[in-house]
């Protein structure tokens, strides 16, 4: 699980001062799906970094799984982003000399894993994410729903924990859209935690627990059960 | 991230970006070929005249008058004297020396030749008939200069005068005239072309005596020497300036330069002209470093995004910074390897065209060409992949 304490991140914009995140206290149990919304400033997508331990807060601890993981070196922490926490982006960030196939396998080849099992692995993924036929396609060979479901195979091929989506539908027409979301959502319910960063409020309303952020501050945290 | 997945992922980058990899390659080969051609001539160059001197003669001594000095002004100015001349007699004293296998005296000067209405300057070579063998000279036709007669009115051509005078008559057994004196012409010497500055297509040669007496004088340019074997050099060295003491009060007023000196010291500043070529061509080696450098700056740039997906994905800023050192790594060793056999095809065709020169590239030249290209092309790296590796995520991400 998540548990952020006194969480502080602050940005100086020439002599503007900018408290993106204030004192933030969260936790976000395993599995949980939750929306973080709020209007552009408020600091939702530098929660969703410190979470994603792509940013370092100034202040306050993070625990991840009962682990203290806002002290760790680079490093470490990169190897935690490896194992435990899949990215999904708004422009997809694919990279645009590689396959579709080649894309997913990035993250097992930063963890060393041997080609072997690379294989196997995308294979299954590709799969799974219905891109068998778009294997050998390069990004600007798909379209953008099939681009972000390749994001999403990456997200996923490491068997992270959590999967941290930001505005992962912005750059979708509406249909692509639903149908990102509904495979996301497919994902949540085999057991990862889905924290999405929106300011759709359809999307939000889907999501189990709702966060409101505003000026660095959470301003509501909703839960509701649809199921 | 292992090894191996760190310079194959580099190694498609490199094809992708495939403009800019053949201009950054083009770079790093040409500097490394213009090292390996430009050292491959400066050591054909050293080899050229280290044959030259061996086609002059071997086991050589050059006697010549004077003390060579290697500081300060002649001593002989200061006191008032002058340097006593080289004469026949001395001449005849080496000849006694039981290390001396034969001898040759030498007077050199400009005279000129008449014959049936030609005229012309030529160079004049007074000496005997042990020139021929001791120079590794031919004769085309005909006799050299007389066995034991220093003053017989004979000459020798060499091939272009005699070609010149009598291009339709034999030239043996005709009548010649050099300065006020006639001389019968008795042999011509073969085609050979330059030799040491000398023409000697265009020389004559006739007795020394007779080279005394048309110049006037009594003195020798020079004595050649050839000693019996290349161990008794240094010994005939020694023993030529003792009996020249011995007859000279005791002074020692006369040089003798053995040909290996000669030898060693053009060794020394041809090898040193090779290196400074090849200092020089590193240079354009270096300034292929910078663009190394100035690209991959580029490419960072380019790449900001991407580099903060890998890093959202779980790189470490040390994978971020082999990945770029990698890409270097490819390019280095591609130009390097290009240029090493553009530089050899480069040298083959100079040694086809100039047939008289060995340029093949010293093997150290080649190895220090590749190795400067790897080094430079590497070192151009760490400030790009530097800067690479410490890119902000989250910033880098933001960027399109």
């Amino acid at each position: 699980m998540i548990r952020l304490s006194g969480i502080t991140r602050t940005f100086y914009m020439g002599k503007q001062t900018i408290h993106a995140l204030d004192h933030i206290d969260l936790d976000i149990q395993n599995g949980e799906y939750l929306a973080i919304m709020g209007p552009s400033g408020s600091g939702k997508s530098t929660l969703l970094n410190v979470i994603g331990l792509l940013d370092r807060p100034d202040n306050g601890q993070y625990k991840l799984d009962g682990k203290l993981v806002s002290d760790l070196s680079e490093a470490e922490q990169a190897q935690i982003r490896r194992e435990k926490i899949g990215f999904v982006f708004q422009s997809f960030h694919l990279i645009p000399r590689l396959s579709a196939a080649e894309n997913i396998e990035l993250p097992l080849i930063l963890s060393g894993i041997k080609p072997n099992e690379r294989k196997i692995r995308v294979k299954e993924a590709l799969n799974a994410f219905d891109l068998l036929d778009r294997a050998a396609h390069k990004p600007a060979e798909l379209s953008g729903g099939q681009r972000q479901r390749v994001a999403i195979a990456r997200a996923m091929i490491m068997h992270p924990t959590a999967i941290l989506a930001d505005e992962p539908t912005g750059n979708l027409d509406q249909q692509m859209g639903k149908e990102v979301l509904a495979l996301l959502e497919q994902l949540h319910q085999t057991g990862t935690t889905l924290i999405i960063v929106t300011h759709d409020r359809e999307l939000g309303n889907r999501a189990h627990r709702k966060l409101v952020l505003r000026d660095g501050k959470i301003t509501a945290d909703k839960t509701h059960d649809i199921n | 991230m292992t090894l191996t997945d760190t310079f194959r992922l580099s190694l498609r980058t490199v094809i992708s970006y495939r403009l800019r990899s053949i201009l950054i390659i083009l770079a790093m080969s040409l500097g490394v070929a213009a090292v390996i051609t430009l050292t491959a001539l400066g050591d054909g160059a050293r080899r050229f005249v280290i044959n030259q001197f061996s086609s002059i003669g071997t086991n050589l001594l050059v006697v010549l008058p004077g003390r060579s000095e290697t500081s300060g002004a002649f001593p002989g100015a200061v006191l008032g004297q002058t340097p006593r001349d080289l004469t026949l007699k001395d001449s005849r004293l080496l000849a006694r020396l039981p290390q001396v296998k034969r001898y040759a005296p030498l007077n050199v000067g400009e005279a000129e030749l008449s014959a049936a209405n030609r005229l012309r300057e030529v160079t004049v070579l007074g000496s005997n008939a042990d020139l021929i063998p001791i120079r590794h000279m031919k004769l085309a036709q005909g006799s050299f200069l007389a066995h034991g007669s220093t003053n017989s009115a004979q000459i020798v051509l060499g091939a272009k005068l005699a070609q010149e005078f009598f291009p339709l008559k034999q030239a043996i057994g005709q009548r010649v005239r050099l300065g006020e004196n006639r001389f019968l012409v008795t042999g011509i010497l073969a085609p050979q072309g330059e030799s040491m500055g000398f023409n000697t297509d265009e020389i004559v040669i006739i007795p020394v005596e007779q080279a005394q007496s048309l110049f006037n004088t009594t003195s020798l340019f020079r004595i050649l020497v050839e000693t019996k074997t290349h161990d008794a050099i240094e010994p005939a060295k020694r023993a030529i300036l003792e009996i020249m003491k011995q007859n000279r009060d005791d002074e020692e007023d006369i040089t003798v330069i053995t040909q290996d000196a000669i030898l060693a010291t053009f060794d020394r500043i041809l090898h040193a002209l090779t290196l400074a070529v090849a200092g020089i061509a590193a240079i354009s080696l270096i300034v292929a470093g910078t663009l190394v450098m100035n690209v991959m700056l580029v490419a960072v740039n380019q790449r900001t995004a991407e580099i903060g997906l890998l890093k959202a994905i779980g790189a470490r800023a040390e994978d971020i910074r082999l990945l770029f050192f990698a890409e270097a790594t490819w390019l280095s060793i591609t130009g390097a390897t290009l240029g090493f056999l553009v530089g050899h095809i480069g040298s083959f065709l100079f040694r086809q065209a100039f047939s008289q020169l060995p340029a093949w590239t010293p093997v150290w030249a080649s190895i220090a060409g590749i190795l400067v290209a790897l080094i430079t092309g590497i070192l151009a790296c760490i400030l790009p992949a530097k800067k690479a590796a410490q890119l902000n995520a989250v910033h880098a991400l933001s960027k399109k």
